[in-house]
């Protein structure tokens, strides 16, 4: 029956020339006004953006800001309660099966069977996309192969290291070869030369097999390693761009004042505001300013304020500060206080 | 559905999604009984946990009160049964089955727990695969062991026909079946063993207890007997009562024993069906 659902298929993309299999020019994701609340709680408010084919986009924002409900739609465990989700062009919530043949999920916690082998593993996962016999074994080969774990194919996944179970969880979402692969948090747990493996991974996908890989992370020198950024808080997209982009849209450099308490940065804040013409952001006792030619404007303000400023600094601006520059807040803080 | 259209890189090693029920529903669904298995005889506690301490249970319980019920007019009580040891043969092996039952599907919320079950969730598999996969897989280890059981029938004074035999197993098969379905109902939607051991103290052992295992339902009266004739169990017990003592008169008759298990199945089964078809927007894990 699901031969024929790739002709009847959404109205809104309007492919040219569709090619045939799953080739067609629609974005491998694409999210028009997706929002979600938990009966009480909006998680997802309104999310309209597009992945790109062959990129690595990341999902970046503190925990609540909504990426784990959009990380449950996407790999079509949760349907959402407004607008829509795509993936290759089929709806999460209508054409679920479709989606799933298309998308290599890794969770953040293991999925694997810890008292099956590797291969096992593997085998198992195939079976459930459908795949048997010789092709599911050469896929299994395969993916054991890019991964770098042929020689534990026979080991018990409870004797392997965090970081190459993570390695068999990638072998194991890319069994079936799905143009999609989506990552929860991939690199928690692993130690630092892991994680640069498993970046290195990404990218191979990326640039050999023409995967576009999703991963959400709460961190920012992982969202770094991103070609583009989707930067999330309360639930609504506050900020889109590759990092260099973001990071250049602040423009100068970022100079920080920190004062003794909170209310002595609210008033060094209006009074830096007055004198100078800025908009300073106030963030606990705080005071952060963007401007160019930071170093120069920062003798300015430490000989206008003398005795105010415990302490100053200044630096080029970080994703951290795309942050607060959006949101007027700081990335840490986020949490608890607003839609969680 | 052409193998090997698009020319781009990314199609290498592709694999077409195929839609026949084999690769939606066998396939999985076998691959989940086989891994049900697979775990089962690693963990090799669990392999002797099963079989030894119904072995126990039965020698001592049924020692104990084979003198008890003796004293109280024996003959009647055990339904013609000289031994109580010999009445409580099939209830040990029910036991058996009710534990198997409800330890391979407390592994359901181990793999909700852990993960595993996301990612089946996640897959494309019909969702009946993950019913018929799992409870299958915990029927079969449930039948296995009772029928493993089978061979201390020399030891329990049981004396029957092939045909008889025959009629035991498919009794055990049934009650397997059965019960690791009702364990899966009651499993699917909690994330705590805890919460699941209370459900096994509160229902699944009382189900047991008045099946007609430790006694007839003859011997009991008043709201016990129409417990006990609600109780779906009773006639599982029942049937595999008449494929052991073939000669001797059970409570009900074979066919209508045979008819209810069936039909025990057959509800227990699409409950566990109904289940796991809710796809919702709440977190499915």
């Amino acid at each position: 029956m699901a031969t024929t659902q790739q002709l009847d298929r959404s109205p809104q993309t309007t492919p040219k020339n569709k090619p045939a299999g799953q080739f067609a020019p629609h974005a491998p994701i694409e999210l028009d006004r997706l929002s979600h609340d938990y009966g009480t709680r909006l998680a997802l408010d309104g999310l309209s953006f597009d992945v790109r084919p062959a990129e690595i986009f990341g999902l970046l924002g503190p925990n609540g800001s909504g990426k784990t409900t959009l990380f449950r739609i996407l790999s079509t465990l949760m349907v959402p309660t407004g607008g829509h989700a795509r993936l290759a062009g089929f709806d999460v919530a209508i054409e679920p099966n479709r989606v799933r043949l298309q998308t290599g999920i890794v969770f953040q916690a293991t999925s694997l069977d810890v008292k099956l082998t590797v291969g096992e593993n593997l085998m198992h996962q195939g079976h459930l996309y459908g795949l048997s016999g010789s092709h599911l074994k050469a896929r299994s080969k395969e993916v054991l192969e890019r991964v770098g774990l042929t020689d534990r194919k026979h080991d018990m996944v409870e004797t392997l290291s965090g970081g190459q179970k993570r390695r068999v969880e990638l072998a194991k979402g890319l069994i079936h070869s799905p143009s999609v692969l989506l990552l929860d948090e991939p690199t928690t747990g692993l130690d630092p030369g892991a994680r640069i493996d498993l970046w290195n991974y990404l990218r191979i996908l990326r640039d050999e097999q023409g995967v576009t890989v999703l991963v959400t992370t709460h961190l920012m020198e992982e969202a770094e390693h991103c070609d583009r950024l989707a930067i999330l808080s309360a639930g609504k997209l506050v900020a889109l761009g590759s990092p260099s982009e973001l990071k250049s849209q602040i423009g100068g450099d970022i100079v920080q004042f920190e004062t003794a308490s909170a209310d002595a940065a609210t008033t060094l804040g209006a009074r830096i505001a007055d004198r100078f013409g800025v908009v300073p952001v106030v963030v606990d006792n705080a005071v952060r300013v963007e401007r160019e030619q930071g170093h120069r404007f920062l003798t300015e303000v430490v000989e206008a304020f003398p005795g105010e400023i415990v302490s100053v600094s200044v630096s080029k601006p970080s994703l951290e500060d795309v942050f607060i520059q959006h949101t007027g807040h700081r990335f840490w803080l986020d949490q608890g206080e607003e839609k969680q | 559905m052409a193998t090997a259209t698009a020319p781009n890189p990314a199609s290498i090693g592709l694999t077409r999604p195929k839609t026949s029920l084999s690769s939606s529903l066998w396939i999985p669904a076998y691959s989940l009984w086989r891994r049900e298995l697979v775990r089962f005889y690693r963990q090799k506690a669990r392999v002797v946990g099963v079989i030894a301490s119904p072995l126990l249970f039965w020698l001592v319980l049924g020692s104990g009160f084979s003198k008890t019920f003796q004293s109280h007019g024996g003959a009647s009580v055990a339904s013609g049964a000289t031994h109580y040891l010999s009445y409580f043969f099939p209830g040990a092996i029910i036991m058996i089955v009710l534990f198997t039952a409800i330890f391979s599907m407390m592994s359901l919320i181990q793999d909700r727990n852990e993960g595993f079950l996301l990612s089946v969730l996640a897959s494309p598999v019909s969702r009946s695969a993950i019913v018929l996969g799992k409870v299958l897989g915990g029927a079969t280890l449930a039948a296995i062991q009772g029928w493993v059981f089978l061979v201390f029938c020399p030891l329990a004074g049981v004396h029957t026909t092939p045909l008889g035999i025959l009629y035991a197993m498919l009794a055990i098969a049934l009650t397997s079946f059965s019960l690791t379905a009702l364990g899966f109902v009651i499993a699917w939607p909690m994330d705590s063993t805890q919460a699941f051991h209370a459900i096994i103290n509160l229902v699944l052992i009382p189900l047991w207890l008045g099946s007609g295992a430790l006694f007839p339902v003859s011997g009991a009266s008043g709201w016990l007997r129409f417990l006990m004739l609600l109780n779906p169990l009773t006639y599982g017990v029942d049937m595999l009562r008449n494929g052991l003592f073939p000669t001797e008169l059970t409570t009900f008759s074979p066919e209508f024993n045979l008819m209810i298990t069936a039909l025990f199945c057959a509800v227990v089964f699409a409950g566990s069906w109904a289940v796991v078809q809710r796809r919702t927007n709440k977190p499915a894990a």
